[in-house]
């Protein structure tokens, strides 16, 4: 009844929307993560502080938005790590054959680069019809060992890199990163497409219920594909990002990133049986688990607890979705009931 | 009357493969023979009783691992977490060594605690209903993280020289060790509880139709439960194993280990979706990619593409059976036009 009731008065719907939706647990609970830490001290909350967040989180932020796309459509995306890690190196290796290259090239070459790899984990799952973990477990090792055979233990350091790159990392415009513009500007068009768009909501019908989706008409195999091909783009944008920000590459880079990102979506509300969440959540997510990181020795408590909590905010984070989901299953069924 | 409720999703998606499940089993075995042959005969110092010794006794922890992760993932579950159940029970081992207890009480200690660590996986996923998939995700953060609580980035080295050297004692001069025995033994059981038993063929039916093994009268749920125990008890035996192995309880023991399990599982021909799969399989798949390790190895191919080659096979495997289903599929269409 009172769903009812908040819908006919708009001036009240879309703060009840809002507050019950699942974004805003992730939300206040990154509020409280933060008030915690500013009271325990409070140069945490500091200008430059906040600028480092928010250059932190804003690869964590752009991978997570690709892998909510990809488990709203029910399958996951493991690859990402090394995709980021073969296009950081691929970055380091560019400039240095072509040091005159404009940075925005870089960008187009490594999102580019990112998608094909991301359209050959989408090929092999939507036309050969093979589970996304097992494929993407695969071109996790695949990847990874064409960056470490290309590299040859070689580490490119920032002096090999253009200036007006590395100030890409590092910049500002009217105090915010450029980073984390970039970030906002990817969650904020995603977060529209996927909102808005008819094609965007095809990915939510997909993970909902493949079978209804395919009678309705949606190509799946497309879609999916489409998917994975935006995961890789995007996680090869994070690349060309990670390039500039840390300057120092080697093989390694992004190693084990896939668990965080994971991690991030599911935290924000993307559940992993498909159908459910948004990108905002997922971006949402992937700022509370950067907080967290630097919010620890901050807190006294030593760095080694960041995984374990992580853990436990996974945990967390399904258990409250399960939760979630049984209670409005019930209440439908009382309003079936009812009207019955 | 029941079984005629099965949905019909899973009836059309899983029955036509169900007939190449023999065949593929055979295909890997020969294939683990012939890697056998060819390595034998081209990489020098591959047949020598000292390196079957090596390959042996480093196939330990990926086969005893494999072992309950082919039930699991026969019914249709996954557990990302045993490597770091693993890591963890290595580092509680070294802290609880380091604080003077006994050996004796120890190890009895952390398998305990492999099974507590296990039994919340299966609680989480049969009790409270959730995706093994996420669940395994989030304790594989949480049990590695734990680990690195215990020991932060210290390791424990004090072991005994006499039982560390004792591990790899060989039986006789055959080069077979000795620790080989007890692993073949479970080998053995795991084999017979899956192929021979009531318990086995439940375990197949949940894979096969969750609905249809629930109206035949399977505890689903508690049978769920006790195999994430099992697993989680299994991991605890091999991060004691690793400790002692290599001398050394670190929080990254075994990091990374579930993707070389789970690819030698599916290797195997055990299918994710659950349903499908044999122990002999999973052996030769762990066999495989343990020979050609070492033969790639010993011929200083070097790392990277190993890595490579184990992504290539673990998608070969799982495209290999649909690519095959297509062609005969095709060659019967033709047959009949």
């Amino acid at each position: 009844m009172t769903t009812l009731t908040l819908q006919r008065q708009p001036s009240m719907a879309w703060l009840g929307t809002l507050t019950r939706s699942r974004e805003f647990s992730v939300f206040l609970a990154l509020v409280i993560l933060i008030a915690v830490t500013v009271a325990a001290n409070p140069r945490f909350l500091s200008g430059q502080s906040i600028k480092d967040l928010l250059l932190n989180s804003s690869i964590l932020v752009i991978l997570a938005v690709g892998q909510a796309i990809v488990i709203v459509t029910k399958n996951v995306d493991l690859s990402v790590g090394s995709v980021l890690g073969l296009t950081a190196f691929a970055t380091g290796k560019i400039f240095i054959a072509l040091p005159d290259l404009p940075v925005i090239a870089m960008l187009v070459i490594g999102v580019a680069l990112g998608a094909m790899l991301g359209a050959i984990n989408g090929a092999l799952i939507a036309v050969a019809k093979v589970p996304a973990l097992v494929v993407t477990l695969g071109t996790l090792y695949i990847f990874r060992g064409v960056d470490f055979a290309w590299a040859q233990g070689q580490q490119i350091s920032p002096s090999d890199l253009p200036a007006e790159f590395l100030a890409l990392g590092a910049g500002t415009l009217l105090g915010f990163p450029y980073l984390a513009l970039i970030a906002l500007a990817v969650v904020m068009a995603f977060g529209l497409y996927l909102k808005n768009l008819r094609s965007g909501r095809e990915f939510y019908a997909i993970g909902s219920d493949v079978q209804a989706a395919r009678l309705y008409g949606i190509r799946v195999g497309r879609k999916v594909f489409s998917a994975f091909a935006i995961s890789g783009a995007l996680a090869g944008l994070g690349g060309v990002i990670y390039a500039a920000k840390y300057g120092n590459l080697d093989a390694t880079a992004g190693q084990g990133l896939e668990l965080n990102v994971v991690a991030a979506a599911v935290v924000g509300g993307v559940a992993i049986a498909g159908g459910v969440g948004t990108v905002y959540g997922a971006a949402l997510g992937a700022v509370l688990l950067t907080t967290i990181t630097s919010a620890l020795p901050v807190l006294g408590v030593s760095p080694f607890w960041q995984r374990a909590m992580i853990g436990v905010l996974i945990l967390a984070s399904i258990v409250l979705d399960r939760y979630l989901a049984l209670r409005t299953e019930r209440r439908l069924r009382g309003h079936d009931s009812h009207a019955g | 009357m029941l079984v005629d409720t099965a949905p019909p999703a899973a009836e059309t998606r899983r029955a036509p493969r169900f007939g190449f499940l023999r065949s593929w089993d055979t295909a890997i075995i020969v294939a683990l023979v012939a890697s056998i042959i060819v390595a034998s005969m081209t990489v020098s110092g591959f047949a020598t009783s000292r390196n079957v010794g090596f390959l042996l006794i480093d196939v330990i922890p990926v086969l005893l691992l494999a072992l309950p992760m082919t039930l699991i993932i026969i019914t249709g579950e996954i557990d990302l977490s045993v490597a770091s159940i693993a890591g963890f029970t290595s580092c509680v081992f070294g802290a609880l060594w380091n604080a003077g207890m006994p050996m004796e009480t120890i190890v009895p200690l952390c398998i305990v605690l492999g099974a507590v660590s296990g039994a919340l996986n299966g609680f989480l996923v049969s009790v409270v209903g959730l995706p093994s998939l996420a669940v395994t995700i989030g304790t594989l953060a949480l049990y590695r993280g734990l680990a690195f609580v215990v020991l932060g980035d210290q390791a424990v080295t004090s072991f005994p020289r006499a039982i560390t050297t004792g591990l790899q004692a060989k039986i006789g001069t055959t080069g077979i060790p000795v620790w080989i025995l007890p692993v073949i033994l479970l080998v053995i059981i795991f084999g017979v509880a899956l192929h021979f038993t009531g318990f086995g063929r439940s375990l197949f039916a949940i894979g096969y139709s969750v609905d249809a093994a629930r109206f035949s009268g399977i505890g689903v749920a508690r049978t769920k439960f006790w195999l994430f125990v099992i697993s989680g008890t299994v991991a605890a035996l091999v991060g004691v194993w690793w400790t002692l192995r290599y001398g050394s309880a670190r929080g990254d023991n075994a990091t990374g280990l579930e993707l070389s399990v789970i690819a030698a599982v599916l290797l195997g021909g055990v299918s994710i979706f659950g349903g499908k799969g044999t122990l002999p399989g999973v052996i030769a798949g762990v066999g495989l990619l343990a020979i050609l390790r070492n033969a790639l190895q010993l011929a200083s191919v070097p790392e990277d593409t190993l890595s490579m080659l184990t992504g290539g096979l673990l998608i070969l495997a799982v495209v290999a059976p649909n690519a095959i289903t297509w062609l005969r599929s095709l060659s019967r269409k033709a047959s009949t036009t």
